[in-house]
C-alpha cells in the first residue's frame, strides 16, 4: 500500500495584501492629503480676502462711484484726497489716542486677572470661565448695552443713577464731546470686551514657566511678590506680552463696532475704519476713494507691525531668552 | 475611541444627511417673508426693501398688500433703520439686489442708472400728485419715483407744561431757547432734539431764510443768517435745558410720552402715538424763525418708491408700483393713515381721508401747506453728511461756523463738480 502524501498542505495561502503594506494612488500620497485639507482653506482664502484686497487695489486707482467696475481712471487722485482730507487723517489721530489708552490697559488688566486666577487655589475653572465668557459676546450686543443702559443720558441710566446718589447732575456720555466722557465708554466696552482672551494667552504662558526658576530664586534670597515677578515672571512672558501687544495694537486699528455704535454719527473719536465708512463707503458710495483710505490703512497696519516686531523681538527666540 | 468612531456614522450617512440638510435649507429658502402660504404667483418673483417703521403693523401691511397681488410674488425684506441705507446702497451693486426699494430721491441714483424712469405710469395721474412731490423726483422731465406718504416734522409739545411755566408757544429761535430754559425742572428738560440734531439741519436752514442748494444747484446754505442760527444753536446745546443722550432718537416720541422732555422735534407720523399716550395735552408747531428775517418752516420728509433699473423683472416692478401705489387707493390711505399718521401725496385722497380732518392731524397738514420744504433731488446723501458735520463740528463741538461751513463747501463743491460738472 502505498502512502501518498499531498504537497497541498504545504502551499501557502492564497496571496492576499498585506495589511501593512501602505496603499499606493492619490489617497495614499502627501501632496494629494496637503491639497485635500488646506484646497477649501486656500479656496476661500482666495476668494473672500485676496481677491477683495486685489479689487480694492484696483478699485483705488479709478473713478467709482456708485459702481465696482468703474472705467475711469485717475491715477493717484484718490490717494491724494484721502491724504489730504482732514477727516481720515484725524481718525488716524484717533486711532493713536485710543491704542495709547486701550493697549497697555488691556496688557495690565489681563495680566493682572491672569496672575489673580494662576494663584487661586478654589473655583478656578469657575473665575476663568467668568472672566473669558465676556469675549463671547458680540461688540454691537455690547455697545448697545453700554450706551442705553450703563451710559445712558438720561436719569434712569445705570452711571447717572450712581453719580446722582452723590448729588452728581446727569451726564451726557456720548453727546456731549466736552468734556470727552466718551472714551471712558469706549474703553470700559473694550476692556470687558478682550481682557478675558488675553488672561487666558497670559495664563498659559504663566503656566509654561518651570518652577524651578522660582526654587532657584528664592535660595538665592529673591523674595516672592515683586521682586519675584519683576525679574522672573515678567521676563519669561516677553514673548507671549509681545504677541498680546501686536494683537491688541492690530485689534485697535481694527476697531469699529463699538465706536459705530456708540458714536452715531459724530466727528470725532471716528477711528480709520468708521472714517472710511462714512465718507468713502456707506452712504456715499465712492468705492474709489474708500479703496485708496483702505489701501493706506493697509500699509501703515503691516509698517506699524513689522517696526513693533522688531523693537520689541517677536519670534527671536523662546521666553526664557 | 471617540464618539463619533464609535458610532453608526460612514461617509454615505454623512453626504446623505448633508443632502438631507440642504435640501431642508432649500425648501426654508422657499418660504421666504412675503406673507403667502404657499402660493406662487405667476411665476415672476420681486424683492422690495423697506426701512423698518416704528408704528405696529406696518410690517403686516406691507405684507398683505404684496400679497392681494396675483401677477408676481412680493417678498418684503423688513430692514432696521439704522442699517437701511448702507444695506440698500451695497445690495444695488450686487445680483440679490431688490427690484423695488424705498428711499428719498437723490440725483446721483439717476445719474449712476440705479433707478428706471416712471414716467409712463406717473404720466396719467400726475396732475392728482402733490406737485412739489412731482418736482422733486422730476430730472430732465422725467420722474424717477413714487411718492408714498409725505411727513412733515414739527416740534410737539405739552401743554399743561407750558401753561404751568406760563410760556407762548414760541415763534422764533430766541424764544425757543427761553422756553426751553423755563421747562427744564429737576427731572424734565426742556426740550429735545434728537442726539446728534440732525433732523432740525435743514429746518434751521429754512427758517434763516437761506437753502440747501439754490435753482442752479449752487450752494445756497453759507449765509449770515445760518452762522447766526449755528451760533444759537450752540448755546442751546450748552445751556443744559437739551435733552441729551437720551435712549431713542427723535423719530420716536418716547421721550415726550415719557416726561423726559416738555417739546419734542419730531414727524407727523408719531400723531397717534402721541395721542394714545399724552390724551389731548399736547399741540404742534413749526421750527420756529432762526433770524428776524426768516420763516417758520416745516421739512416735508417722506418715503418714495424707485425700481431698481438694474433688476431682472423692471417691468414687472414697474407693473407692481403701477397697481399698489398709483392704482390701489385703499391701500395708499391705508398706509398713509391706519399706522402713524403721513399725508397722502396724492391730493385726491388727502382730500377725503378723514383722520386728518380735525384736531392736531390737521393743525399738521394746515403747517404742511403753509411752512413746507420738499426734497430737493439735488441734495445728496454725500452732501447730507457735510452738513451733519457742520452741526457736530461747531454746535456740538464749539468749531467756528464760518470754518466749519468752508470745510462743507468743499466737500459739497466737490460733490457738485462730479453731478452737474
Amino acid at each position: 500500500m502505498s502512502t501518498t502524501k499531498t504537497r497541498d498542505l504545504a502551499r501557502p495561502a492564497p496571496a492576499k495584501a498585506s495589511p501593512a503594506k501602505p496603499r499606493r494612488g492619490l489617497r495614499g500620497s502627501p501632496t494629494f492629503n496637503f491639497w485635500l485639507f488646506t484646497g477649501p482653506f486656500l479656496i476661500g482664502l482666495a476668494i473672500f480676502v485676496y481677491a477683495p484686497i486685489l479689487w480694492s487695489l484696483w478699485l483705488s486707482f479709478f473713478e467709482a462711484r456708485f459702481t465696482v467696475t468703474p472705467d475711469k481712471f485717475v491715477g493717484f487722485e484718490n490717494y491724494t484726497y484721502m491724504l489730504t482730507n482732514d477727516d481720515f487723517v484725524g481718525s488716524l489721530v484717533t486711532f493713536t489716542v485710543f491704542a495709547a489708552f486701550i493697549v497697555p490697559t488691556t496688557w495690565a488688566l489681563s495680566l493682572g486677572l491672569a496672575l489673580l486666577v494662576n494663584r487661586l487655589r478654589f473655583m478656578r475653572a469657575f473665575f476663568r470661565s467668568v472672566f473669558f465668557l465676556p469675549t463671547a459676546c458680540s461688540y454691537v450686543a455690547a455697545a448697545l448695552i453700554w450706551k442705553m443702559s450703563i451710559f445712558s443720558g438720561v436719569r434712569f441710566g445705570l452711571m447717572n443713577t450712581v453719580i446722582g446718589w452723590f448729588g452728581v447732575e446727569n451726564i451726557a456720555w456720548l453727546a456731549d464731546p466736552n468734556p470727552p466722557w466718551y472714551w471712558l465708554v469706549i474703553v470700559t466696552a473694550r476692556l470687558w470686551l478682550q481682557s478675558g482672551f488675553y488672561m487666558i494667552l497670559f495664563l498659559a504662558a504663566l503656566q509654561n514657566i518651570p518652577g524651578e526658576l522660582y526654587e532657584a530664586a528664592a535660595i538665592d534670597g529673591a523674595k516672592p511678590g515683586w521682586q519675584t515677578f519683576r525679574h522672573i515672571t515678567l521676563p519669561q512672558l516677553r514673548a507671549t506680552s509681545t504677541a498680546v501687544i501686536l494683537l491688541l495694537l492690530i485689534a485697535a486699528y481694527q476697531a469699529f463696532d463699538e465706536f459705530f455704535n456708540l458714536l452715531s454719527k459724530t466727528t470725532w473719536g471716528r477711528p480709520p475704519l468708521v472714517e472710511l465708512y462714512y465718507k468713502a463707503l456707506g452712504e456715499s458710495q465712492d468705492y474709489g476713494s474708500g479703496s485708496a483710505g483702505a489701501v493706506i490703512l493697509t500699509v501703515l497696519i503691516c509698517a506699524v507691525t513689522l517696526l513693533q516686531g522688531k523693537f520689541m523681538g517677536f519670534g527671536r527666540g523662546d521666553e526664557s531668552k | 475611541m471617540s464618539a463619533l468612531s464609535n458610532s453608526n456614522w460612514s461617509r454615505r450617512s454623512l453626504f446623505r444627511a448633508a443632502a438631507g440638510m440642504a435640501a431642508a435649507g432649500s425648501l426654508a429658502a422657499c418660504g421666504g417673508n412675503n406673507g403667502r402660504s404657499g402660493g406662487a404667483g405667476s411665476g415672476v418673483d420681486l424683492t422690495q426693501f423697506f426701512h423698518a417703521y416704528g408704528e405696529a403693523g406696518t410690517e403686516q401691511a406691507i405684507k398683505k398688500y404684496a400679497k392681494a397681488y396675483d401677477k408676481a410674488n412680493v417678498t418684503t425684506q423688513w430692514i432696521t433703520s439704522a442699517d437701511f441705507e448702507s444695506k440698500l446702497f451695497a445690495t444695488l451693486l450686487t445680483k440679490n439686489a431688490p427690484d423695488l426699494f424705498e428711499f428719498h430721491p437723490q440725483i446721483q441714483m439717476i445719474k449712476s442708472g440705479q433707478v428706471a424712469d416712471l414716467t409712463d405710469i406717473i404720466d396719467p395721474v400726475k396732475s392728482d400728485f402733490n406737485p412739489a412731490d412731482i418736482k422733486s423726483h422730476t430730472v430732465d422731465g422725467k420722474i424717477y419715483g413714487v411718492r408714498m406718504i409725505d411727513d412733515p416734522q414739527f416740534f410737539f409739545y405739552r401743554k399743561s407744561m407750558l401753561e404751568k411755566a406760563k410760556v407762548e408757544v414760541p415763534t422764533t429761535l430766541d424764544e425757543l431757547m427761553e422756553a426751553a430754559a423755563k421747562l427744564t425742572t429737576g427731572k424734565v428738560k426742556g426740550l429735545y432734539m434728537g442726539n446728534d440734531l440732525h433732523n432740525v439741519i435743514n429746518p434751521m436752514i429754512w427758517s434763516a431764510g437761506a437753502d440747501t442748494l439754490d435753482a442752479k444747484n449752487q450752494i445756497a446754505y453759507h449765509t449770515p443768517g445760518v452762522i447766526e442760527g449755528i451760533k444759537k444753536m450752540r448755546k442751546l446745546f450748552t445751556s443744559g435745558n437739551l435733552l441729551l443722550g437720551a435712549p431713542t432718537e427723535s423719530w420716536d416720541p418716547s421721550s415726550l410720552n415719557q416726561g423726559l422732555c416738555a417739546i419734542q422735534f419730531c414727524g407727523m407720523w408719531a400723531m397717534p402715538g402721541i395721542q394714545k399716550a399724552l390724551g389731548d395735552d399736547w399741540g404742534v408747531f413749526p421750527f420756529p424763525k432762526t433770524v428776524d428775517s426768516g420763516k417758520q418752516s416745516v421739512y416735508n420728509g417722506g418715503w418714495s418708491m424707485f425700481v431698481n433699473a438694474k433688476g431682472k423683472n423692471v417691468d414687472a416692478a414697474k407693473e407692481y408700483v403701477k397697481w399698489l401705489w398709483i392704482d390701489q387707493k385703499e391701500y395708499q390711505e391705508d398706509w398713509a393713515t391706519s399706522y402713524g399718521f403721513h399725508i397722502p401725496p396724492r391730493t385726491s385722497i388727502a382730500q377725503s381721508a378723514t383722520k386728518l380732518k380735525s384736531g392736531n392731524a390737521a393743525e399738521g397738514v394746515r403747517l404742511f401747506n403753509e411752512f413746507g420744504h420738499f426734497d430737493n433731488i439735488g441734495w445728496t446723501q454725500a452732501m447730507i453728511s457735510s452738513l451733519e458735520d457742520v452741526f457736530a463740528n461747531s454746535v456740538r463741538k464749539d468749531m467756528d461756523p464760518e470754518a466749519a461751513l468752508d470745510k462743507a463747501d468743499t466737500a459739497v463743491n466737490r460733490e457738485l463738480k462730479k453731478l452737474f460738472g
